[in-house]
Formats: C-alpha cells, sequence, structure tokens
C-alpha cells in the first residue's frame, strides 16, 4: 500500500474541495446569507489548512496500483462528504453532524433523500450547495481532478474505474485525462442546454432552472421546494423528464454521436433501456389512468386525464429508473402493480457509464444472456458459447464479476435491511414498515432519493435513528462507488505494509 | 502523436511506455486479451483485442486519425499485412518489423512497393553490433554517429588499468589522445564525466571519439586493440546468420555450435567457410574439445535466454577471450548487469530505440531533427544526434559562454565529415551534426539542452 501516495491524493481532493464551496460562497453573496457565507467560508479554510502540510512534498514513488485506486476513491468520497456536511452545521442549517453527513453523503452520491423536513426554510445558498453535490457527484469527484490535473501520471485509469459506474470501463481516447475532459464537457454540454431550455419557462427565474439542471443531471433530485416538481408547470415537467433520461444514457454514446458513428452509439444497452422505459411507462400509465390514482403531494386527488396520467408516469419512470428521485406526485397512491413497476426499475437502474445509479442495464443485459447460456448448457452440456454483446465476445471474467456484484448486492441490501429493521423497531417503532424499511434501504442503495410509505414523495428520512442514518449513508456511498471499493476498508490485508 | 502500435509483446510495451512518456497518444491491438488486460492497467494506452490486419479493428482504432502504425507482431508477413492495409485506408506513415533474413535481402524492396516508413530488423542491426564489437574487443559496446564517423564506446576499466585513481582532467592532460569521455557508470549510478571526476576500479566508462581516436586511446593506456580472430557461436539463429554474412570477408575463423541438425544443415549451405558443429551446447566436453579456452570470442546467440547466460559464465572461466551475450528478455538487466557478462545484447532495446528516434524526429517542426538515439544506460543517459537546420541560440556562441542544462554534454561535432571532439571555444554552426550525451532524457531539439 503506496499510503504516501493515497495521502497526497486526498489532499489534492480537499483543496478542490475548498474550490467547490466558492460556489455556494458566491450564492451566499448574491442573496446576502452571511452566516453562510461565514459557515462555508470557515469550512474551505479547514479543508486548505489540513491539506496544505500534504501538498508540498510529492511522493517520489507515485505507482498506484488497483487496491490504492479502490482505496483513494472510497476514501475521498467519505471525506468530501464528512467536509462537506460541515457548512450545514456550522451555519445551523442543519445542527445535528449525523443529519449533515447524511444530507452531504446524499448529495455526493446524487440519492437525493433528504432528512430536512422543510426545504424552502433552508438558506438559498445551501439550497446551491446540495445541488452542486449532486452535480459534481454524479460524473465524479476523481474524473473531475482528473480532467484537470496531471494526477499521477499513467496509472491513474485505476481510479477511474473505481469511481465511474458500470461493469466495463473503457476510455473514448487513449489518455485517461483527455477522456475524462470529454467526459466532462459533454456533461457540461448537456447541463447548460437543460438550464436553457427550462429558461424558456417564464416563471422560473435563473436560481431555480441552475438548481434543477444540475440535480437532473447528477441524477440527484435534491429540489428547491418541499413538493419537489409538482408546483412547476408542465412544461418544466416535460423537459425535467427528457433531461432524467438524456442523463441516464451511457455517455460514451453522446461521443459517438459526436464522432457520427451513430450506429455504434445506438447499442444494445442503449436500446433495452429504451424498450424498459417504454414498457413501464406504458403500464404505469394504463394502471393510473384506469384507476383515476393521482394525488398531489398535498394529499389532494387530482383530475385523472389520459393525457395527465401519461405526463406523471413518464416523469415517475424516468425519474426512478435514472435514479433521480423528483417527483410530481405521491405515487404512494397508485396500485400495488404500478408500485412493483416502480421498484423493478429503481433497481435495474441507469445505464452504465451514465451518472445514474442502480445496477445498470448492461448487467441486466449480461445476467440475462448469462442465465440462457446456462440453459442452453443443461441441454448441451459440452456445448462452449461465449456471451457477446453488440456482436463482441464478452470475456468469462467479466460474466463472473458481474455475477460476483449481483451476489454481493444482494449481500449487502439484505444485511441493511436486516440491520435498518432491527434498528427501526426498538428507535422507531411508529414508523416501523416493512414497506418503508424495504424502500429506504432500495432507494438510498440504488442513489434514488424516495421510497414508498413513510419515505414517500411527500416524507423524508429526519425520523430515522442516528445509527439507521449512518448505515444507509453506507449504503450511498456502496451503490454510488459500486460496492467493492468501500468494502475493500473492510478487508485487513488492503491496509498491511 | 497518434500511434497505433499492433503487437503487445516485450517490444509493443516497451514501446508504448516510452512514446507514452514522450507525450504521444498511443493505442495497442493485440489478439489476446490477457496482453492488452495487463498493458492497459498498467500504462495510459488505450487497448483493443483483434486482429492488427483487420480492417474493421483498425477503424476501430482510429487508424483515420493516426500518424504512425507500428506492427511489432511475432509474425514478419503479419506486420506487413498489417502496415499494407493501414497504407490502404489512411495516409498514415507505416513501420514494420522483419526479423527474416529471406526478407531482410528484399528490405529495400518492401520498403518502396509497399510504402513503410522503416523496415526494422532488430537481428540485423544487433549483428552490426557485435561486428563492432568484435573489431574492438576492449569495448562492451559501441554504437555509432554521423554515418560511423564517431563512435560512443563503452568499457569496463580492468582492476590493472594505467587510469584509476586519476581524474578524467588528468588522464587527459597525460594522454592527450583526441577523445571525451561521457558517462561513468560505478552500481547502479550513472555520471556524466565532470573534470575532476576519479575512475575507480570495475567503472564502466563511456568515451566518445573517431575510431582511430579510440584505437589511439587504448593503446596508449595498454588495452586490448587487435580485433578478435577467431569466434565460437552457440546456436544459429537470425542473428548467427547475419553475423556471418557480415564477416565473411574479415578472415575470421567463425565457428558454430548448434543442438538442430536441420539448422546446422542451413548454415552450413549458407556459409561453406563456417565451421559448422553439430552438437549438445550445455554439454561441457563439446565445448572442451572444440576449443573453447583457445577462442577470441565466445558468442553465446542461442534461442534460451537463460542457457546464454550459464553459457557465458561458463565461458568467463575458460577464457580470457571476448564474451558476447544475446538476451531477449527485457526485464531484468539490472541483475544481468551485475553478472559481468562483457558484452551484452538486447535486440528488443534496438527496436525501441529506433523507433523512438524516428517518432521523435518526425514529431520535430523545430531548427533541428534528430538523427540517432541510443539509450546509453537504460533510463538514464540517452546519446542523440542533431543536425542543425537553423540559427538558435546554441549557434555560433563558443560553447563555454552558453549555459547548459545539468548533466548535458555536448560530445562530438560533425563538420564537414571531420569529426571535432569540442573544447570550450568550438562553436555549433548550421549544418553540423551535434551529439549529444545527457542524463536529461525525452530531448526533442537541439535547444532543448539550455537552461
Amino acid at each position: 500500500m503506496n499510503y504516501k501516495m493515497v495521502r497526497y491524493t486526498l489532499a489534492v481532493l480537499l483543496l478542490f474541495e475548498a474550490l467547490f464551496l466558492f460556489v455556494p460562497m458566491l450564492t451566499a453573496l448574491c442573496y446576502e446569507e452571511w452566516s453562510s457565507l461565514l459557515a462555508c467560508g470557515i469550512t474551505a479554510l479547514i479543508c486548505i489548512v489540513i491539506a496544505a502540510p500534504f501538498m508540498f512534498r510529492k511522493p517520489k514513488n507515485t505507482d498506484l496500483y488497483a487496491k490504492e485506486g479502490f482505496v483513494i476513491v472510497s476514501l475521498s468520497w467519505i471525506l468530501l462528504s464528512a467536509f462537506s456536511a460541515l457548512p450545514f452545521v456550522i451555519s445551523g442549517s442543519i445542527p445535528n453532524y449525523i443529519d449533515a453527513f447524511f444530507e452531504a453523503a446524499s448529495g455526493l452520491t446524487t440519492t437525493g433523500s433528504s432528512i430536512v423536513p422543510a426545504v424552502e426554510d433552508l438558506p438559498k445558498s445551501m439550497l446551491m450547495w446540495r445541488s452542486f453535490m449532486h452535480w459534481v457527484g454524479g460524473m465524479g469527484v476523481l474524473v473531475f481532478i482528473m480532467a484537470i490535473l496531471p494526477l499521477s501520471g499513467a496509472q491513474n485509469m485505476h481510479i477511474m474505474r473505481a469511481e465511474s459506474p458500470g461493469p466495463q470501463v473503457s476510455k473514448l481516447v487513449p489518455r485517461v485525462k483527455t477522456t475524462a475532459s470529454i467526459l466532462y464537457l459533454i456533461y457540461i454540454a448537456i447541463t447548460v442546454i437543460m438550464v436553457l431550455a427550462l429558461l424558456i419557462d417564464k416563471d422560473i427565474n435563473a436560481f431555480e432552472a441552475i438548481n434543477t439542471a444540475m440535480a437532473t443531471a447528477g441524477t440527484g433530485g435534491f429540489g428547491i421546494k418541499n413538493d419537489s416538481l409538482f408546483s412547476a408547470s408542465s412544461y418544466v415537467q416535460i423537459v425535467a423528464t427528457v433531461f432524467m433520461i438524456l442523463f441516464s444514457i451511457n455517455f460514451n454514446s453522446y461521443y459517438l454521436i459526436l464522432k457520427k458513428k451513430i450506429k455504434d452509439a445506438i447499442n444494445t444497452e442503449v436500446i433495452v433501456f429504451l424498450g424498459i422505459v417504454f414498457t413501464a411507462i406504458t403500464i404505469v400509465t394504463l394502471d393510473v389512468f384506469l384507476n383515476k390514482s393521482l394525488v398531489s403531494p398535498t394529499g389532494e386527488a387530482m383530475d385523472t386525464t389520459f393525457g395527465g396520467a401519461l405526463k406523471h408516469a413518464a416523469f415517475s419512470v424516468a425519474s426512478l429508473i435514472s435514479t433521480t428521485g423528483f417527483a410530481t406526485v405521491d405515487f404512494q397512491h397508485w396500485s400495488a402493480l404500478s408500485h412493483f413497476v416502480l421498484i423493478l426499475i429503481m433497481f435495474i437502474g441507469a445505464c452504465a457509464g451514465s451518472t445514474g445509479g442502480g445496477l445498470k442495464v448492461s448487467r441486466i443485459v449480461i445476467l440475462f444472456k448469462a442465465m440462457l447460456r446456462e440453459f442452453g448448457n443443461l441441454i448441451h452440456p459440452n456445448r462452449v458459447k461465449k456471451i457477446s454483446i453488440d456482436d463482441k465476445p464478452l470475456e468469462d471474467e467479466a460474466v463472473h464479476s458481474v455475477m460476483t456484484y449481483l451476489a454481493t448486492y444482494v449481500f449487502i441490501f439484505v444485511t441493511s435491511l436486516l440491520l435498518i429493521s432491527i434498528d427501526q423497531s426498538i428507535f422507531n417503532p411508529a414508523e416501523n414498515t416493512f414497506v418503508t424499511n424495504f424502500s429506504a434501504v432500495a432507494c438510498t442503495f440504488n442513489n434514488i432519493g424516495p421510497g414508498l410509505d413513510f419515505v414517500g414523495p411527500t416524507q423524508n428520512f429526519a425520523d430515522f435513528s442516528p445509527i439507521s442514518k449512518m448505515i444507509l449513508s453506507f449504503d450511498m456511498l456502496a451503490g454510488r462507488l459500486e460496492l467493492f471499493p468501500m468494502l475493500i476498508l473492510f478487508t485487513p490485508s488492503t491496509w498491511k505494509k | 502523436m497518434n500511434i497505433i502500435i499492433v503487437g503487445c509483446g516485450q517490444v509493443g510495451q516497451n514501446l508504448a511506455e516510452h512514446l507514452i512518456n514522450d507525450g504521444n497518444n498511443v493505442t495497442v491491438i493485440d489478439k489476446l486479451y490477457e496482453n492488452v488486460k495487463s498493458l492497459t492497467d498498467r500504462i495510459d494506452a488505450m487497448g483493443i483485442v483483434g486482429n492488427g490486419a483487420s480492417h474493421v479493428t483498425l477503424a476501430e482504432a482510429d487508424i483515420e486519425n493516426a500518424d504512425l502504425l507500428i506492427a511489432v507482431t511475432n509474425s514478419d508477413e503479419l506486420n506487413l499485412l498489417c502496415c499494407t492495409i493501414a497504407k490502404k485506408t489512411s495516409d498514415c506513415k507505416v513501420i514494420a518489423r522483419v526479423r527474416s533474413h529471406v526478407y531482410n535481402k528484399e528490405a529495400a524492396f518492401l520498403k518502396n512497393e509497399l510504402g513503410l516508413a522503416m523496415v526494422i530488423n532488430p537481428e540485423y542491426v544487433a549483428a552490426e553490433e557485435i561486428a563492432r564489437v568484435l573489431r574492438c574487443p576492449s569495448a562492451i559496446s559501441i554504437e555509432t554517429f554521423g554515418k560511423g564517423k564517431v563512435e560512443l564506446l563503452r568499457y569496463r576499466l580492468p582492476e590493472d588499468s594505467a587510469i584509476i585513481g586519476m581524474s578524467v582532467k588528468e588522464v587527459m592532460i597525460k594522454y592527450k589522445s583526441d577523445i571525451l569521455f561521457a558517462t561513468i557508470e560505478r552500481g547502479d549510478k550513472a555520471f556524466i564525466a565532470k573534470g575532476d571526476f576519479v575512475f575507480g576500479a570495475r567503472d564502466v566508462v563511456s568515451i566518445i571519439s573517431s575510431s582511430e581516436g579510440a584505437q589511439d586511446f587504448f593503446k596508449k593506456v595498454g588495452s586490448e586493440t587487435a580485433s578478435v580472430k577467431s569466434a565460437m557461436i552457440v546456436g544459429s539463429g537470425e542473428i548467427t546468420h547475419y553475423l556471418c554474412s557480415i564477416l565473411k570477408k574479415s578472415k575470421m575463423n567463425i565457428k558454430v555450435i548448434e543442438k538442430d541438425y536441420d539448422r546446422c544443415d542451413e548454415i552450413s549451405k549458407a556459409f561453406p567457410h563456417v565451421t559448422v558443429v553439430h552438437g549438445d551446447t550445455t554439454n561441457q566436453e563439446i565445448m572442451a574439445e572444440e576449443g573453447i579456452s583457445r577462442v577470441g570470442a565466445f558468442l553465446a546467440l542461442s534461442d534460451s535466454d537463460e542457457e546464454n547466460m550459464i553459457l557465458s559464465l561458463h565461458a568467463k572461466e575458460k577464457t580470457n577471450g571476448k564474451i558476447v551475450t544475446k538476451v531477449t528478455r527485457m526485464d531484468y538487466d539490472s541483475v544481468i548487469d551485475k553478472l559481468d557478462l562483457d558484452t551484452v545484447i538486447y535486440p528488443k532495446t534496438i527496436v525501441s530505440d529506433m523507433i523512438l528516434r524516428y517518432v521523435r524526429s518526425a514529431e520535430n517542426t523545430r531548427g533541428s531533427n534528430m538523427e540517432t538515439l541510443y539509450n546509453v544506460i537504460k533510463g538514464q543517459v540517452e546519446a542523440s544526434e542533431f543536425i542543425i537546420r537553423q540559427a538558435s541560440k546554441v549557434v555560433g556562441t563558443p560553447i563555454s559562454h552558453l549555459r547548459f542544462k545539468r548533466n548535458v554534454l555536448v560530445a562530438a561535432i560533425l563538420r564537414d565529415g571531420e569529426v571535432i571532439i569540442p573544447r570550450g571555444y568550438d562553436t555549433i554552426e548550421i549544418g553540423d551534426a551535434v551529439v549529444i550525451v545527457s542524463k536529461v532524457t525525452g530531448l526533442q531539439d537541439v535547444t532543448d539542452i539550455l537552461e
């Protein structure tokens, strides 16, 4: 383990955190929120003071292997969450540190689960900080640093691989740095387009547009209003629907489109993803329309026209499959069929290489093909067959790693659910329902945000005990970083010299 | 530059690493997933699994925007095919490694007809290098600059050498040879020779001079200068073929020992003047019978690195002659150096040196072109030759007035076919070829040597 290099990289990261804090500080200046300005300033100063002593000496041995890559990524995200929580605590917006940590982890991992009961009461700068964490966390903080700095020469592919979602992380161009820059440029471009699209609506101001766009881009879902996007106009809701879907498609596809390789861009994963989205929207729309079950977040029944059902069903499906977590209706009141479809797409999640969470469509495709192969092998025991995707054979190693991923995923999920259920029955018996606990774990682990029942779109996570909040924070980080980087921290052999 | 390398063997890996350190974008292609993965895990290149001669694979590697394709797979035919297909799809430059002696005679034809920028035959270049060392057996290695006019010789100071204990300056004053001390290697460390550096026993010293200059110096300090009269070669691979044909005219007495009868047959057909012995080279008695203790030079050139090294160590015990060992793997060169095997030839380093030189000079748009580049001491010292095309800061000013970077040496100047070993009052002029020895690696232009 190259401790010096890990320390150095983390110090660089903290400096960037100080840099990131300028965003809420500028907002605070604009809206004259002096206590938040001070809070962010103090946090930035703490980051710089801690990082500075390690910055002066760049280690001689800059070798980074897979192990260091994993450790750097997981420690970075824990540190970032810990420091990003400070402005909330110091400014008094969220006085309890554990609550603030939950909020920061939820922001960075683009989950969007909140413990804030009244979002409108937060200062504008803190709202901006929440949305900005989504935006930076969406594409990856270390990828951002890599795009700007030559972090450690050649071997930072290990870091990129550990931070980027999906079973196989490939480069667009030979250099890691250029690849990271291209991804971020695409990301910035689509975000800006979304801000402009939102600004066409006259009722929306720049602050709202930027916040909504950043929360959508990272597929995060922190709203700036308690009712999420319910009170927004139909136009804004439709724009958000389209962009949530756009941000859950593999960014490599956009690069290929720019390179005019349209055929390569529309690959199996994208087709399957869009197929799932279309099917889910159809089922949910029909279900909602036939049951007349549109209910506003304030609990009033709404007039269920077919157009309205389609709009809200499409929005909810896009919001959950992209793991954003915005809401325009209280889908708590929908039927069990719709609930099942919504929970299912929560687990499927977005495409690999996007900003969304979940299991990822490409893994589902690989698992499905592996299942078909096993069936075939039962009939022809001596058959040799390679799984291929987009006419490219997939190494058995990749198939195995997807299987292992699924097993680990189920294991962490079940363990978390058990712990939460125990904790809930002791500390929070009033909200201890199976659906609450199950959907709380599901929507934090898949980085979605709101779940069902007591953590439904109109509810929040404030009533959970501190222990549950820490477990759910862990789930959010583990889900965002694709499990293994977080688990490797608990493996003793990682830390041996 | 955007560079595609086909073949992720040792040469491919080594090349990719150096080219990336020079700031190029590298994409590698190999048939085996494992090879590609192990390379891309280690270095910042893009990897593609596939056949490099396939049009589709090349398109995936973005051949359209590539500036250079280098084919270094194990197969000559595949390399040539890769280059041909690449040439048809894009206007990039192509380099192929071609090792077989059958194609070697046709290198010029292939180069012109297939539009190759360069045909590299590492075995042939290695044979040339061996032939040079056999002519001057005191040297461990000899590299040449300026079309052979300037030589860079490395040689190990024997225990009883006259110059041990003297400083560089004292040696220069005492012997007045027209040479220049360039580097000194002691253990793992390499130094650029400064005036006050004191020589020690077993140091490896490199000197730059014309070939007569070196002979003169060796004579004065009492080292062997006569060329080798008889050589025993173990193994009859490509290098042996080339070496025999290079040494044809030298009247050197050559004996080749080879295990495989068919290969014996082949070499005896091609070179009637060579004594060919069919026998197990690891059998000490056969070696003794063939007179290992009397030969002027022993060359271990078989296909197995381990066998070559063991045989050379054995030969070192039996004879005082020159010993040359061929080593294919490049990974353990620091260990091999410690074995004190006299001359060790790495054919694979030769390939990457040649290609690096080509890439650096092709890249150069400034006032000078790189002609030659050698990795004198792996990863530590490079020797390069630049042709000065335009006026720049280095031109016209006496060398003693220029502010050089640390550990940079202007080692020789070639003007109108004459070698000048530069002293402080000499100047560099337009049209000169300048040989630079430096610990600063990755020089691209002659002005890079200044502060």
